[in-house]
């Protein structure tokens, strides 16, 4: 019996052997074996004891196997990666530095910095549930100081921040001191000048002999006359805008809206993509790129919707105007602020700060159809025809601190949803606004503070499905009359009729010939 | 997104600007233990926020064993209070789509009304008949969610897996996308039963893995571009915006198993879309 239960046991070794020697044949595409892989990995069950182990041993062995690759040593230098995180990264870390200046003058800064309070936009924000996330607001809180430090401004706050396709954009808004901020408007406009010359240039040479031999009709299309540009300071350009996409790249300044883009703007409806210098491919054209499109849907919401409790501005004593030219207001040091309940529940308690834009798209309407002198002369025949007609009414916006609750229904839809940030404690909570017009855009108020930020699509809610303006129908090419019209040809009957009908007539008329001849005979 | 981990993937999808406010998320925490419970759900997520006019409406759902089918969405004014959505069928998404305009009002049990004028019968028969749809704004709620739900309810891929078996479970060792990866559409899917995986001729189907790969990906959504995707701070979290629903938000962190969506928006689909890309 022992002789056998040892030969058994031999046997039973030498197939274990046999066996082991098998499973340590390296492989030939990977020269690793499977006898070294299943010590690791019960090694690897027994020391981390996963729960569940039989479900997840085959990923855990994908996961060995992969960590074999991973971990051979390379000879060769580190090569210097720099991910898109660590770029930003160190990018923002200037945010988090103080200048080195900066610490003489502590106290002066606490003062006289035009520096909004982000900390407590956000903190009244997120009570009423909008926000960009406390640390992200912090990170624009920093990044607006660092632009209050390189900008000579007067005042700036937070306004808000427009969802492109590709990346976002973080704006803020900013005022100028008076004189300040207006030359790279300038030089802007005859940069663009200049491009329009140079264009036609080019294709000159090509159609130089053509147009020679045969000019091309000039066009007798006049563009009604350009609505003049705002001026800095005044109407829908009195801030000035500036945007960023991420806190701590550089903030780009936004140039001035023009009434054309306005109008403009009010009849397309386009995503931005995130890039300033993107084209805006619309029908109408609008004139201008992405920063262009950006700034006049800025101008719209600013206008839409930045609003303040009554009594908190005031108009300024020595104007004496009317009500619907004032465009300008101070704060008033009386205000108490209005008990939050009452704020939530009227809109007569808030106003517009902003001036409306008229369909002009300027918020002080001009008569553009008044001539200059030089034009008088030529123009003479136009302009009697333009002296019939009725002088055009001037147009008129409701004047500055509006209360909402005069603003015009879309569509049923009430303009604005008000509402308390809490119900369980009232006496604490704030009044929050949120306008329906302008999806995004919301205002709060609590005692003496306010606030407004729009975070959204930069697209106005319009009630239905948005119907592009069609195209007008082409041009005639040329105009249409009896010469250049196609006839049929005459078939052989009607050419035949013809020939007949033309026969008697020579025939009748010879015989008058003939009796005048016989008459003149006859004389 | 995941009730569990509410407190701080709200936070990560807070770029599109809504939140909620601390009292609604503790209240939520609350609340969702307590529906998590009583309907003997196996998980419950929190997908977002409908805004009326007067209110806003907040949505959870819950979701049984197969974390497909089944799916149950459930309404509250005040995170609190939970009311079951009616399921939604054909026919009531005809009818809503007939009658229900304009924003939510922010009463449930308000009547949209439509009534139109419908030929009846055949040839010489034929008779006008007035025809009243009346809809009322929970069934609208219900309809607003399952097709949003459907065209926009995005998960990686590999997040889940289908066991042969036809279950849909989380797939307990998915590590997140590779960054590289996560920067295309294609390796996100639509969270739905697939509509387009069975036109594609088999060639295609050979790339893919049956376990994995049983939804219909982003990238073929139509239009090309109904989808925003951004890298965002600075490359460390995929953001996935819907344009088509403005408002649904995704996110995702590469190497990382956390991802989630919700919705926070008036509930409107944006029919301007191809004339705004």
């Amino acid at each position: 019996m022992e002789v056998t239960d040892e030969a058994l046991n031999n046997e039973r070794l030498q197939a274990a052997a046999r066996f082991k020697a098998f499973m340590m044949k390296n492989s030939t595409k990977t020269n690793l074996n499977l006898y070294e892989h299943l010590v690791r990995l019960l090694t690897k069950v027994m020391d981390e004891r996963p729960e569940n182990a039989v479900d997840v041993i085959e990923d855990m062995s994908r996961e060995l196997k992969a960590s074999i690759l991973q971990e051979k040593q390379d000879t060769l230098r580190d090569s210097a990666c720099s991910s898109a995180a660590l770029l930003l990264a160190e990018q923002q870390k200037a945010l988090f530095t103080r200048a080195a200046g900066d610490e003489g003058d502590r106290e002066e800064d606490l003062v006289e910095s035009p520096l909004p309070n982000v900390a407590e936009l956000a903190f009244f924000f997120e009570q009423a549930g909008v926000g960009l996330g406390r640390e992200e607001m912090h990170r624009v809180f920093l990044a607006l100081k660092q632009l209050v430090d390189s900008q000579c401004l007067l005042r700036c706050r937070f306004w808000g921040k427009i969802f492109g396709t590709h990346s976002n954009y973080l704006v803020a808004e900013g005022e100028f001191r008076e004189g300040e901020g207006e030359e790279e408007e300038g030089t802007e406009q005859t940069h663009e000048d200049e491009e329009r010359e140079e264009e036609p240039r080019e294709d000159k040479d090509e159609t130089e002999l053509v147009e020679a031999a045969d000019p091309p009709p000039k066009s007798t299309y006049k563009p009604p006359p350009p609505v003049p540009k705002e001026e800095n300071h005044t109407g829908v350009n009195k801030y000035t805008y500036f945007v960023c996409q991420e806190p701590g790249m550089p903030w780009v300044r936004l140039p001035m809206v023009s009434p054309a883009q306005i109008t403009v703007a009010r009849q397309i409806r386009r995503f931005f993509t995130g890039r300033l210098d993107a084209p805006v491919v619309s029908y109408p054209p609008f004139p201008g790129n992405e920063a262009n499109f950006l700034r006049a849907q800025i101008a719209r919401i600013s206008a839409g919707t930045h609003v303040s409790p009554l009594g908190f501005y005031q108009f300024g004593e020595d104007e004496g105007e009317d009500d619907g030219l004032r465009d300008s207001y101070e704060e008033n040091p009386n205000f108490e602020g209005i008990n939050v309940n009452e704020m939530a529940e009227s809109l007569n308690l808030w106003v517009h700060h902003v001036q409306h834009i008229l369909t002009q798209g300027r918020c002080v309407w001009v008569n553009v159809t008044k001539k200059s002198a030089d034009d008088v002369d030529e123009d003479a025949e136009d302009e009697e025809r333009e002296e019939e007609s009725d002088e055009p009414e001037p147009e008129v916006g409701p004047p500055l601190l509006t209360p909402l609750s005069e603003d015009s229904k879309i569509n049923d839809t009430p303009p604005w949803s008000t509402m308390v940030s809490s119900n369980l404690i009232p006496q604490f909570s704030i009044a929050v606004l949120r306008s329906n017009l302008w999806p995004g855009s919301y205002a709060y108020a609590s005692g003496r503070k306010f606030g407004n930020i729009y975070i959204g699509w930069g697209m106005k809610y319009i009630g239905e499905a948005y119907t592009p303006t069609i195209f007008p129908p082409p041009q005639n090419e040329y105009p249409s009359g009896p010469e250049i019209t196609e006839a049929l040809d005459p078939s052989v009957e009607e050419e035949q009729a013809l020939k007949a009908a033309l026969e008697e007539q020579t025939a009748a008329l010879e015989e008058t010939e003939d009796l005048e001849e016989d008459e003149e005979e006859d004389d | 997104m995941d009730s569990e981990s509410l407190h701080y993937s709200l936070d990560l999808a807070a770029g599109n600007g809504l939140t909620l406010s601390s009292e609604q998320r503790a209240a939520l925490q609350t609340s969702l233990v307590i529906l998590k419970r009583n309907y003997k759900f196996s998980r419950v997520l929190f997908w977002g926020k409908i805004s009326g006019i007067k209110c806003d409406y907040f949505i959870a759902q819950g979701v049984e064993d197969d974390e497909m089918k089944n799916k149950k969405y459930l309404y509250s004014l005040n995170c609190v209070d939970w009311h079951l959505l009616p399921p939604a069928t054909e026919s009531m998404i005809a009818d809503v789509a007939l009658a229900a305009q304009g924003r939510f009002t922010g009463d449930p049990s308000h009547e949209y009304e439509h009534t139109e004028m419908r030929i009846k019968g055949e040839g010489d028969d034929a008779t006008e008949e007035e025809v009243t749809v009346k809809v009322n704004e929970a069934s609208r709620l219900a309809t607003a969610v399952s097709n949003i739900d459907k065209d926009a309810s995005v998960v990686p891929r590999g997040a889940f897996t289908k066991s042969p078996s036809g279950k849909v479970l989380t797939n307990r060792s998915f590590g997140g996308l590779d960054p590289i990866e996560a920067a295309k559409l294609r390796n996100y899917l639509h969270f739905r039963e697939p509509v387009n995986l069975k036109k594609k001729s088999i060639l295609e189907m050979s790339h893919l893995n049956p376990a994995i790969d049983f939804l219909d990906p982003l990238s073929e959504d139509i239009p090309k571009g109904s989808w925003s995707l951004q890298l965002e701070r600075g490359g460390t979290m995929c953001v996935l915006r819907s344009l088509l629903w403005l408002g649904l938000t995704f996110f995702h962190i590469p190497q990382t198993p956390q991802h989630g969506y919700i919705y926070m928006g008036d509930g409107l689909m944006n029919l301007d879309l191809p004339f705004m890309l």
